[in-house]
């Protein structure tokens, strides 16, 4: 069983590195906005923070939600849409195998990446080391797998393969914006603030950047984040679909 | 001998409206049974209920000794599916997809092997992408052999290929039947269920209404048909005794002195039979 799922995710990377898209979408973009943003604004201070730590903490959020969750729901349509995974329901290939390569190996994207950011901010921007690594990659992780749950449960919210990148993109493009991961949300609108006040990647945010600063993370940032993550899978398990739907 | 496919009395709705109103089906192990009928008759809904993708709503169904409704991943290792429409990871190359999902089955065969025997030798490293669609119908039939199953199914297999290719996937299914595997095949062409089947059963709306070989249906369905003109109206008979209905027609024409103009005598084919069972209005029966 761990040599099929090696085997799968060693595919999954595969077809994650040769989609050029969704390498420089997931991948680089995240690294990329570091770099100009921490350039013009990293020595500025935002919301009482150095800048480019702040905008450090939020370009891993940025990272974690455009990989399991945009990334994520994505190619799943795609694929759920053209075919390919009701050709893999027809192999003896388990389920929970081929999800869990596929979570998997967007968590080995993440990694990749939050590294390339930490290097980045450390030596480009002089930003500093944050203070509990250990805790960072475990809010990481716990990131990643409530935002892949949501975005397992958005993909029975798509009807078609056309439509996946709008309604995905016209989701957590704002939800970046709005849930602090460019500027403090304090200069938001009140209803803006609304949305970030339940927002799921609000308290990741939190959660990161007080791992970064302080070492440690907030109770409730880790509980929100679970509760999110628990309606994120009981959608997903009733939602999730081999086939399109019959027309 | 052994069934490698049991139904009987199989019933399938979508919504309120039944598709399948109780089909019964028997395949011998090691046959090649071909499932015929114009669209929209049941065809695919029938094997994919025999795939284990659809639940089926009344009947007894044993494909391999199992109840697909139940399909384990042991069911799943013992079949191979070429579905009517399915894409693959475009960004893969051959050789890659079929190492993938040679990887997914316990007994598999080599995939240099099954590059081999659907021709693929020369597109080995070619992006999936970059086929074309006579080539990924080819690689459809690689993934399907590449776990060396005992039963093939074969959704419309070689729709859309020029002769030449056709006559090359008809090599490589009789190459199976030659392995001892059994393979059900769906199709709207006669021509490759006469070629392929040992037996075929002809589907209309939801019900079989033939089944047998193809000489067992032409057999039964008036073998030779006798055609001519009367006073300009298309007259049209179809016979088992075509001497006794030549001899009456011409004696009663030349005590008449009339001719039988455009008198045309001729073996009925398989196609004349399945238009004759899958015609719309049956009003004239």
């Amino acid at each position: 069983m761990i040599r099929l799922f090696l085997h799968e995710l060693r595919a999954q990377q595969l077809l994650f590195w040769r989609s050029r898209e969704a390498a420089f979408f997931t991948f680089l973009l995240p690294i990329v906005f570091l770099l100009l943003l921490g350039s013009v604004y990293g020595d500025e201070e935002i919301d009482g923070i150095n800048g480019s730590t702040y905008l450090l903490a939020g370009l891993l959020g940025y990272g974690v939600v455009a990989t399991a969750f945009a990334g994520l729901a994505i190619s799943l349509v795609l694929r759920r849409e053209s075919g390919v995974l009701k050709r893999v329901r027809g192999t003896p290939l388990p389920t929970p195998v081929y999800l869990g390569a596929v979570i998997a190996s967007t968590l080995v994207v993440i990694a990749a990446n939050a590294v390339a950011q930490l290097l980045v901010a450390r030596f480009v921007l002089d930003s500093r080391w944050p203070a509990a690594l250990g805790g960072l990659a475990l809010a990481l992780l716990l990131g990643a797998l409530v935002f892949a749950a949501l975005g397992i449960a958005l993909t029975g919210a798509i009807r078609s393969a056309e439509g996946s990148s709008a309604l995905v993109n016209a989701i957590y493009l704002p939800l970046t914006f709005i849930s602090g991961v460019f500027f403090s949300v304090e200069t938001l609108p009140g209803f803006l603030q609304a949305i970030a006040d339940v927002s799921p990647l609000t308290y990741l945010l939190d959660l990161i950047r007080s791992l970064v600063l302080e070492g440690g993370g907030s109770t409730e940032d880790v509980l929100v984040l679970a509760a999110w993550g628990l309606a994120g899978l009981v959608i997903a398990l009733r939602v999730f679909r081999w086939e399109p739907r019959e027309a | 001998m052994t069934s490698a496919i049991e139904v009987k009395g199989l019933r399938k709705a979508y919504g309120h409206h039944e598709v399948l109103h109780g089909l019964d089906l028997d395949v011998p192990v090691g046959e090649v049974f071909a499932l015929l009928g114009p669209n929209g008759a049941g065809k695919t809904t029938t094997v994919e209920i025999l795939e284990g993708y659809r639940r089926r709503d009344g009947g007894e169904v044993r494909v391999l000794g199992t109840d697909p409704g139940r399909a384990d991943r042991a069911f799943r290792a013992r079949i191979g599916i070429v579905l009517q429409s399915a894409a693959v990871y475009p960004t893969l190359s051959v050789d890659e997809i079929l190492r993938l999902f040679a990887g997914y089955y316990e007994r598999r065969r080599d995939p240099d092997e099954v590059v081999r025997l659907v021709g693929l030798e020369a597109k080995r490293g070619a992006r999936v992408r970059t086929l074309s669609g006579g080539q990924l119908r080819r690689l459809d039939l690689g993934l399907a052999l590449v776990g060396d199953p005992e039963l093939v199914f074969l959704d419309e297999p070689t729709t859309g290929f020029d002769p030449a290719a056709r006559r090359r996937a008809w090599e490589t299914i009789r190459g199976l039947r030659a392995l001892g595997k059994t393979v059900v095949l769906t199709t709207h062409y006669l021509e490759e269920a006469h070629e392929l089947a040992d037996r075929l059963a002809i589907l209309r709306d939801g019900r079989i209404v033939a089944t047998g070989s193809p000489q067992e249906l032409l057999d039964g369905q008036g073998s030779v048909e006798i055609r001519y003109r009367d006073d300009g109206r298309e007259v049209s008979l179809t016979t088992e005794e075509p001497t006794r209905v030549l001899h009456d027609l011409t004696a009663a024409a030349l005590a008449a002195g009339r001719e039988l103009e455009g008198l045309e005598v001729r073996r009925r084919s398989l196609e004349d039979v399945y238009l004759d069972l899958t015609r719309e209005d049956e009003g004239d029966a």
